[in-house]
């Protein structure tokens, strides 16, 4: 989860990483998702579906964690 | 010809009830779209009078907006967009620029527009869609319209900070669509999916083809594009068959691996410019959709959209660049060199181009319009004006045309055209910044920012947001002690290039 914020934190210093509408407010834009879903894939070792990437999993850090702890799971 | 309105009221008799534009939340049959633009029209002349003024359309991407343009048209003046995402320091210069001017604006932007201290001369969209248009005034301001009167203005970024109006009229975007439309073979039954955003040139190859043949154009929304197996979902659900967008919402949406999911059922025509598509990802999009033609489209705004045109017909590796092929009709591309004359055929030259789509040049602003709207060199006797474009091209041996480079820094980032040094420039502005240099990874679609001074890189970041529209906001800035000079004591940008690769 720390991880999630510090990636949201290199995308945007400025960002309140509670936040949870990322997505609904227009924070996070198409290049910023698809920079997550290549350091997801670099940190992690999981590649994140296009089924995965809709905006319900990238609201908040907590929803792209949640997302990416699913994906390790299977 | 000679009011792009005649496309709106050609088609209208036979297509009353059917839907000419729609977005998520709204959509408007081609009577709802002219009597919203003729209401609007009216009610702008009667403010105005005589007078012909820049009307500011400041809402967002949706409907109403494209019937304020059109209402702008029917009033005589012409239309600038604008939107919030502007950063206001922008804004605000776009108002200066333009000078004498009124707004139609919707409820989202009061607080800026009041912030600005502009409040008296905006008027709400809602309160005058429903005006009683006055066709009898419509029809004596068009009488007097002749077809290089401006249609809109639509503002690029200049490289003194200063944002530049491209002003273009009747005659050239009527050209520009007549052109397109072959190209593209839109019909009756083309459904327009936009991806551009409605302040740019962009969008005219949606809004004017669809009225001509009494066809349809969704504005899809923006966030679709961050989500792609929403997005292509969209585009079935809308039935949308037509597409022009930038490469890399193209590239998006097939580099995130959306084809295993989910197909787009209707495309038929996929058109992408604005910078180069690359082939590793075009022929994902291929292979999805075997049957469709795949168009690459070249053209700056300050000649009205698109000047070139490619419809992929072989193979291509995947170093090869797809060309951007052939002029339009209509339309003359000259090589030229330094020297001002024509390169030899194979040679690299800027492209410059000559025909009824080269626009008026830029609006108050004739010493940047003098600089590349110049007397054709090949000729010397009679008036006629070329757009030397500064970028690079050559013709390969099919004698297709094919994109180098800019001749400059200036640079396409997602789509948009970005100067370096207007990077550079409003991070110099920082009292803790010294130096500045912005390059370009092209492989990597990033911006790069390096500076000297105190500054601390999350406030210079901070402060770029501020100033900057997003999509020119650098991927990363490094702070370094000094900045490496070439011999002659220009910044070293290719040394600063490497050593940021090696690091």
């Amino acid at each position: 989860m720390d991880k999630i914020i510090e990636m949201l934190l290199q995308l945007h210093p400025d960002i309140d990483t509670s936040c949870d509408s990322l997505v609904d407010d227009g924070i996070l834009n198409s290049i910023d998702v698809v920079t997550l879903v290549t350091e997801i894939f670099n940190e992690f070792d999981v590649t994140v579906p296009a089924s995965e990437i809709v905006p319900e999993n990238f609201n908040s850090a907590s929803a792209i964690w949640e997302m990416v702890s699913g994906l390790m799971d299977e | 010809m000679k009011n792009v309105l005649e496309y709106l009221e050609n088609t209208l008799p036979t297509n009353e009830e059917k839907i000419c534009y729609r977005d998520k939340k709204t959509s408007a049959t081609y009577a709802v779209v002219s009597s919203g633009a003729r209401s609007i029209g009216t009610f702008i002349a009667q403010k105005v009078g005589k007078k012909r003024v820049p009307v500011v359309v400041f809402m967002p991407k949706k409907v109403q907006t494209v019937i304020a343009f059109l209402g702008v048209a029917y009033s005589g003046c012409y239309y600038v967009p604008m939107d919030s995402e502007m950063p206001a320091s922008r804004i605000e210069l776009i108002f200066g620029n333009l000078r004498d001017f009124i707004i139609i604006a919707d409820k989202s932007v009061t607080s800026v527009i009041e912030k600005m201290g502009y409040a008296d001369r905006s008027f709400q969209y809602d309160d005058i869609v429903n005006h009683a248009p006055d066709d009898a005034l419509l029809a004596e301001i068009r009488s007097k319209q002749i077809d290089t009167d401006p249609l809109y203005i639509v503002f690029t970024s200049g490289s003194t900070g200063a944002p530049k109006g491209v002003c273009a009229c009747h005659r050239s975007v009527i050209d520009y669509i007549e052109q397109l439309s072959k190209v593209l073979k839109v019909n009756k039954d083309t459904v327009f999916g936009n991806q551009s955003p409605l302040y740019t040139d962009a969008c005219l190859k949606e809004i004017y083809p669809t009225l001509k043949f009494g066809a349809q154009a969704v504005f899809i929304p923006k966030m679709l594009f961050s989500f792609p197996v929403r997005l292509v979902e969209f585009l079935n659900e809308y039935k949308i068959n037509t597409i022009c967008w930038v490469a890399s919402a193209l590239s998006i949406v097939s580099g995130l691996g959306t084809f295993d999911s989910v197909k787009p059922e209707y495309l038929r025509t996929v058109a992408f410019g604005s910078e180069v598509f690359p082939i590793k990802q075009f022929k994902k999009w291929r292979a999805v959709l075997p049957e469709a033609r795949f168009i690459n489209l070249y053209g700056p705004t300050e000649c009205t959209g698109m000047s070139c045109y490619y419809e992929v017909d072989r193979d291509f590796a995947e170093t090869d660049a797809v060309p951007i092929g052939r002029p339009f009709d209509n339309t003359e591309i000259l090589l030229l060199g330094d020297d001002r004359r024509e390169v030899e055929r194979g040679e690299v030259g800027e492209i410059c181009i000559r025909g009824t789509c080269v626009t008026h040049g830029y609006y108050n602003n004739p010493e940047k319009t003098a600089e590349c709207f110049i007397q054709n060199p090949l000729q010397n006797n009679y008036p006629e004006l070329i757009y030397c474009t500064g970028d690079l091209a050559r013709y390969n041996e099919r004698g297709e045309l094919v994109f180098v480079s800019r001749k400059d820094y200036q640079i396409k980032h997602m789509g948009y055209r970005v100067e370096l040094g207007e990077i550079e420039i409003a991070a110099g502005i920082m009292p803790e910044v010294a130096m500045t240099a912005a390059i370009y990874l092209k492989d990597k679609q990033q911006i790069v920012l390096f500076y000297t001074g105190t500054a601390d890189k999350d406030a210079l970041l901070a402060y770029l947001k501020e100033k900057l529209p997003r999509y020119m906001i650098p991927a990363d800035v490094v702070k370094l002690a000094a900045l490496p000079q070439t011999a002659n004591g220009k910044i070293d940008r290719v040394t600063l290039t490497q050593q940021y690769r090696n690091q």
